[in-house]
């Protein structure tokens, strides 16, 4: 039986780790996603969890380690966020071409240039193209179901992929929550030990990693891309057994009073719930608006997308991240990709808020949505993507 | 002192002894992409036949990579990763951690696999000098072995930290008011027994028994070891390809590079150079790197050769 608690997020989030049995992980340091290390190497030193936690001296070697760990068999873990991912990002495309299912926590921060500690969606960004299933979580009570799913997915004979989980830095890894912890049985029920396709162990020696001409290259990132796609089919057939198991229902997209609405407001993380808020506001004002809520990024829920704005007339996409020069937030580059061979889709409209932990109020919503629905009317909007909240003096 | 001798000695009788000292079992197989006469890829055989079935290598992305692991081919008959350039040192702490965690929870058989990283000298005291200091430090059940050929040559003999001084590169070439490289080497065996391990040693291709008994050593040993293993580049040095053994016995003879051990801090020659060292020149002359040496320049190599012998002599008198 699951216990209802009130802790921290990041707490909460190392007791779902080892609740995975893991057996390695290999973390190091870095605000706002320290707490999760903390409290997870506090369960090893008090012999709750049998693995081996490694103090790694980088987040490079953090992401080598457990690369390491998982090509010989153990399940394994690290958490990190910001200038940690960025420090990765050399080893993350190669795990992902290994098919090595270890998982990160990511408690997500803005990158520096200036140094800023406090939230938004930079860091994840810069890696969404390499290869990962990539999860974003809006409440504590995601953070831990999603925890422990994304061993299961990445795990699963079907995809050997490896998954981050997005938590908000501060917003909600340091936002103290009450959830639901299921219990240890009913966690080895759902996910049972890692049996890995090859390992590196002398009774059946293989080689891992090898070096890949122009022969084989294009073939190789085919075959990353056709299983990161296929992926889909498993998260959703988890998702269906978790919400059997628990009673919560994960998508790809959870949508808040979407189903008649004109005006839609697309998310990513713990802004849903702020943004609920104002959708209720709204509606109570008369206003036709509803929510959708990005938890599945990677692989890319066309599918549900499409069938999400069907009838809407306009779609609002909040960004917590820029690409620089021109294109906008990812999340609304790639919303408009994913619509424009549609013969009827909305009005698409931009806005990047929310960076370097700058706060997002529910007001912040109800202007966004009331200025899209009068651009709207005029039937243009001026640019292509709007930074939100700029101070002019 | 005197068996270490005797084992460097042994060498000249090569044929008659090496049936019964060395593993017949090949774990680094023929048909590899090597250069002909490659001494790198000679070290690294040696060192799989002293480690035998059960080692797992960690390989840093280098020559030993490209030229053994071509897709969907493989030299390698021990289990074998490469992950990217700088990390050998944290993949291979992390494939020890999880066979550790695994043998205590049961789930894998109950015996010791040695964990090797090996890398190349820039992939060991340039871009992965961070990892292998911490794995080191962190006290990984593991073995790291550096290939140092004293350049970047899977890249085009570009100047490392592992250059010796006064060797043409080519990004510290010799030219009109250069000569070559500026610097002296990086002393890695004394920044690794500087990490307090159990075991540091030298080791060359050219003295096969001795580099393999080293490797036996640091297996047998619980805990990091490391070993620096000179590994001549035939291509990068611009020797003749029949050469390799030769320089390196006299990177030997000439002082050069020593071969000594330093076990839980005591420092040990394990091969002896002759009384009378020969001059540096005869190492330096036979190499195309150091051909636009000056007899200055070579006179300035000899005193720092001097220098850093009688130091590790020193060591060694005061171990």
């Amino acid at each position: 039986m699951s216990k209802r608690i009130g802790m921290e997020v990041s707490i909460a989030a190392a007791e779902a780790v080892a609740l995975c049995r893991i057996d390695v992980a290999a973390v190091y340091p870095i605000t706002p996603s320290t707490h999760i290390a903390e409290h997870l190497s506090s369960i090893v030193s008090d012999g709750k969890l049998d693995a081996e936690f490694i103090t790694v001296e980088s987040e490079h070697s953090a992401m080598s380690g457990i690369m390491g760990a998982s090509a010989a068999g153990a399940r394994a873990f690290t958490a990190t966020g910001s200038q940690g991912v960025m420090y990765m990002h050399e080893m993350l495309p190669v795990a992902s071409a290994m098919r090595l299912p270890v998982v990160m926590a990511i408690g997500n921060r803005a990158v520096s240039g200036p140094l800023n500690i406090l939230n938004d969606h930079g860091d994840i960004m810069m890696e969404r193209d390499t290869g990962w299933i990539s999860l974003f979580a809006q409440n504590g009570q995601e953070v831990i179901d999603m925890i422990i799913q994304a061993f299961r997915i990445a795990e699963h004979k079907d995809v050997m992929l490896p998954v981050n989980v997005n938590i908000d830095g501060f917003i909600l890894t340091h936002m103290v929550e009450a959830m639901d912890m299921p219990d240890q049985d009913e966690i080895d029920r759902f996910l049972p030990p890692f049996v890995p396709y090859a390992t590196l162990h002398p009774d059946r020696p293989v080689s891992m990693g090898t070096f890949a001409g122009n022969d084989i290259y294009t073939e190789i990132s085919k075959s990353k891309d056709a299983a990161l796609i296929n992926a889909k089919k498993t998260i959703l057939q988890i998702w269906k057994e978790w919400e059997k198991l628990f009673g919560r229902k994960y998508e790809p997209i959870e949508s808040y009073r979407a189903d008649d609405a004109e005006i839609l407001l697309l998310t990513m993380g713990s802004m849903g719930e702020t943004a609920e808020m104002a959708i209720d506001a709204l509606r109570a004002k008369g206003m036709s608006v509803g929510l959708l809520k990005f938890k599945l990024w990677r692989p890319f829920p066309f599918d549900e997308l499409k069938k999400a704005v069907k009838g809407a007339k306009i779609l609002t996409v909040i960004d917590r991240a820029i690409s620089y020069g021109g294109p906008g937030g990812p999340l609304g580059i790639e919303v408009r990709s994913a619509l424009y061979d549609e013969s009827s889709r909305p009005a698409i409209f931009n806005y990047i808020i929310g960076l370097g932990g700058r706060d997002v109020t529910p007001e912040d919503f109800m202007t966004i949505l009331k200025s899209s629905a009068s651009q709207a009317k005029k039937k243009a909007m001026k640019e292509r993507y709007v930074i939100y909240g700029v101070r002019e003096s | 002192m005197k068996k270490a001798n005797e084992q460097g000695h042994l060498v000249t009788d090569f044929d008659l002894y090496a049936p019964k000292l060395v593993e017949k079992e090949e774990y680094f197989s023929s048909g590899h992409r090597a250069c002909q006469g490659c001494g790198e890829a000679l070290a690294v055989r040696l060192m799989t036949k002293a480690l035998g079935r059960d080692a797992v290598i960690a390989c840093a992305t280098g020559c030993m990579e490209i030229i053994s692991s071509n897709y969907p081919f493989t030299a390698w008959k021990n289990p074998w990763i490469h992950v990217a350039f700088p990390n050998a040192a944290s993949v291979g702490a992390g494939v020890e951690a999880g066979l550790k965690t695994l043998r205590r929870k049961g789930r894998i058989a109950d015996r010791r696999i040695k964990v090797v990283s090996m890398g190349g000298d820039g992939g060991t005291a340039d871009i992965g000098i961070q990892a292998l200091s911490g794995a080191m430090e962190r006290g990984h059940d593991m073995l790291y072995v550096c290939f140092d050929n004293e350049a970047y040559m899977n890249t085009g003999i570009q100047r490392s930290s592992q250059t010796p001084f006064g060797s043409s590169t080519t990004t510290a070439p010799a030219g009109k008011v250069s000569s070559g490289n500026k610097r002296w080497k990086k002393n890695m065996p004394e920044i690794m027994a500087a990490h307090g391990i159990p075991y540091v040693a030298t080791a060359s291709h050219s003295y096969p028994l001795d580099f393999m008994a080293k490797v036996k050593k640091a297996v047998g040993i619980e805990g990091p070891c490391y070993i620096h293993c000179y590994s001549a580049c035939t291509t990068g040095w611009r020797i003749p390809s029949d050469s390799a053994i030769k320089v390196g016995r006299l990177a030997l003879e000439t002082g050069v590079f020593p071969l000594y051990e330093i076990e839980n801090g005591a420092y040990r020659m394990t091969v002896e150079p002759p009384k009378k060292r020969r001059p540096v020149n005869d190492y330096l002359k036979l190499q195309g790197r150091f051909r636009h040496l000056t007899p200055d320049q070579i006179d300035i190599i000899q005193e720092r050769v001097d220098e850093e012998f009688e130091k590790l002599l020193k060591k060694i008198k005061h171990s």
